[in-house]
């Protein structure tokens, strides 16, 4: 094993010895370009509620990793850590082998490479659609406004609302506003994007839309994370499925063993209850659901922002 | 047994009918009430206590008109004071450092508990009390811009102001959903930036109706600015009013000077209604 690896801007860094919480000694980060997302031993609790419980998992370069699981197994908090919008609690995780969780890190800059789709869109309701996908090129990336223009557009286009760069977010859909915050996110031109349920708040009619969008961005070769319940999706676009529950990852390996041959009784069981609602299973998880700290207990329900 | 409960209902009036007695009384009181007053009232005599012709030219000679723009400018400055030292506290209320909370909770119920003239009667003697000290002024060649009076009314009314804006605009910043922050940080924002594009102009979008109804009450409480001593040029409506009333024994200058304050806010809660009716539109 290497002691240092270098940067794609030339500077050579160390590797560091990490102990996880098991005693585990390991040389991180790995070092290695194709491995995008590396996430050691994640930690996370919300006072006395331990939400991930030891998460040890990569992402690498180009993969779409669906992430699947009960309500309150801690997929949503998983991916909220992957871009710092929570703190983990210990655990160390590398973003293109930079330690986002390094408090010296500059973790706005690496944010830019790392697209985020929200549940509930987060638009800007006071900017229009191609407004939405300029701020960041002219604030962040400090790009001058009709280059900035000309991407967003392009990116609406990708996403099939070339012609509602006016329109402000109330005048969308729900699907139209989903679309248009992944376009947002595309306009940063990141290296990687996260999904945090992106369909989970649209009206049945309007899942469509949004997941073949995603479709055509996996098929463009985009590194995307994506926390779903949209198992079709899964098994169809994804390269690797990773079933969590309790705060641990239960099992992950290629769709067509996760999702289509189960290993796991916690999956197996999980999965009967998602692919036929309306039959009755008694498990160990359906008697005793955990509590919920982020997901929002009305998520099948149609809920707005705006 | 079923004849007993139909006769009983008959015989009470039925619940609309006694609604429409009750309205027919309250119009007669009414009637009566307008009567009683168009026949012992002297048109006259009113008119000559509260609209006297020849005083109202007179106001119009000796400068109502400036009067009346002295309490825009009373008002307008104080306002923007306040606004701009209303969002540093909200701002303060809302940071993580626990005394900028203390010192600006303790700002607001200060000056919210107080009354305004007290401050105002404070401010008007710092310049006394306080030797060597002076507010500050605006000269620009011949033309003064802005005069002590004014610095000292505008920073008075204005530190009244801002502990009740700083209230709505904690409560404008803290109705923008928690999304907004982490959408904006999500793309690469520093705190500082995705709070002043994103979060702040949200929020002041749902505080301009409660700020505006806050500009309507600093219009009338540059009224208390009666109190200062103040030279001719200075003067607002309502020591313009009061003066002239005093001088001549009657109520018309001062209830001229109230209908000009009707101008400046019958339009802006006219406004803020609309605002209201805007937003509420918008929701649906």
């Amino acid at each position: 094993m290497t002691e240092t690896f270098t940067l794609p801007n030339g500077l050579v860094m160390p590797r560091t010895e990490f102990t996880t919480s098991a005693g585990e000694k390991l040389l991180v980060p790995s070092g290695d370009r194709e491995e995008e997302v590396q996430i050691y031993d994640l930690h996370k609790s919300f006072g006395t509620l331990e939400v991930l419980k030891g998460i040890t998992t990569k992402v690498n370069r180009g993969e779409v990793v669906c992430v699947i699981g009960p309500s309150g197994s801690g997929k949503s908090t998983l991916l909220r850590c992957v871009n710092l919008l929570e703190q983990p609690t210990s655990g160390r995780i590398f973003i293109l082998n930079r330690e986002i969780t390094d408090p010296d890190e500059d973790i706005d800059e690496i944010r830019t490479m790392m697209g985020m789709v929200f549940q509930q869109f987060n638009l800007f309701p006071h900017l229009t659609a191609l407004q939405n996908c300029t701020i960041g090129l002219i604030r962040v990336k400090k790009m001058d406004r009709e280059q900035a223009r000309a991407i967003a557009q392009e990116n609406l286009e990708k996403v099939g609302l070339g012609d509602r760069g006016g329109s402000f977010p109330a005048q969308l859909s729900g699907g139209q506003q989903q679309r248009v915050a992944i376009a947002r996110a595309l306009s940063m031109d990141p290296e990687m994007i996260l999904f945090d349920e992106p369909t989970s708040a649209l009206d049945p009619e309007l899942v469509g839309d949004v997941l073949s969008v995603m479709r055509d961005l996996a098929e463009g070769g985009m590194t995307m994370m994506v926390v779903t319940h949209e198992m079709a999706f899964a098994r169809e676009v994804a390269n690797r499925v990773i079933f969590m529950d309790g705060g641990v990852i239960v099992e992950e390996g290629p769709p067509d063993s996760v999702i289509g041959d189960p290993q796991h009784p916690r999956t197996r069981e999980f999965l009967a209850r998602v692919l036929d609602p309306t039959h009755h299973h008694e498990g160990p998880s359906a008697a005793a659901p955990e509590p919920q700290p982020h997901s929002n207990p009305n998520r099948r329900k149609r809920s707005r922002l705006f | 047994m079923s004849d007993v409960t139909t006769t009983a209902v008959r015989r009470k009036l039925s619940p609309r009918k006694k609604a429409w007695v009750a309205q027919g009384v309250q119009y007669a009181i009414l009637v009566a009430v307008v009567i009683l007053a168009v026949i012992n009232i002297n048109g006259q005599q009113v008119v000559n206590t509260f609209l006297r012709a020849d005083l109202i030219e007179s106001m119009l000679g000796w400068g109502l008109a400036h009067a009346f723009l002295n309490t825009i400018v009373y008002t307008v400055g104080a306002f923007i004071f306040g606004l701009l030292l209303g969002t540093v506290l909200a701002m303060m209320k809302l940071s993580s450092v626990g005394p900028y909370r203390w010192i600006s909770n303790t700002y607001t119920e200060f000056f919210r508990g107080i009354p305004a003239l007290i401050v105002l009667m404070c401010f008007s003697l710092i310049g006394v009390a306080l030797p060597g000290f002076e507010f500050p002024s605006v000269t620009l060649g011949e033309f003064q811009l802005v005069s002590v009076k004014m610095s000292t009314v505008w920073m008075a009314l204005g530190m009244v102001s801002a502990a009740y804006m700083s209230e709505t605009i904690r409560a404008g910043i803290q109705a923008v959903p928690k999304g907004q922050m982490e959408a904006a940080r999500a793309l690469g924002m520093p705190s500082g930036m995705a709070m002043f594009r994103i979060v702040l102009p949200q929020a002041f979008r749902i505080v301009i109706p409660p700020l505006t109804n806050e500009l309507i009450l600093l219009t009338k409480d540059s009224s208390l600015i009666y109190m200062m001593g103040l030279a001719a040029g200075e003067y607002e409506l309502t020591k313009f009013g009061r003066d002239l009333a005093n001088s001549h024994a009657n109520i018309t200058p001062l209830f001229v000077a109230g209908l000009l304050y009707l101008i400046i806010t019958l339009p802006l809660s006219a406004l803020v209604r609309w605002m209201e009716r805007r937003s509420d539109a918008g929701k649906k």
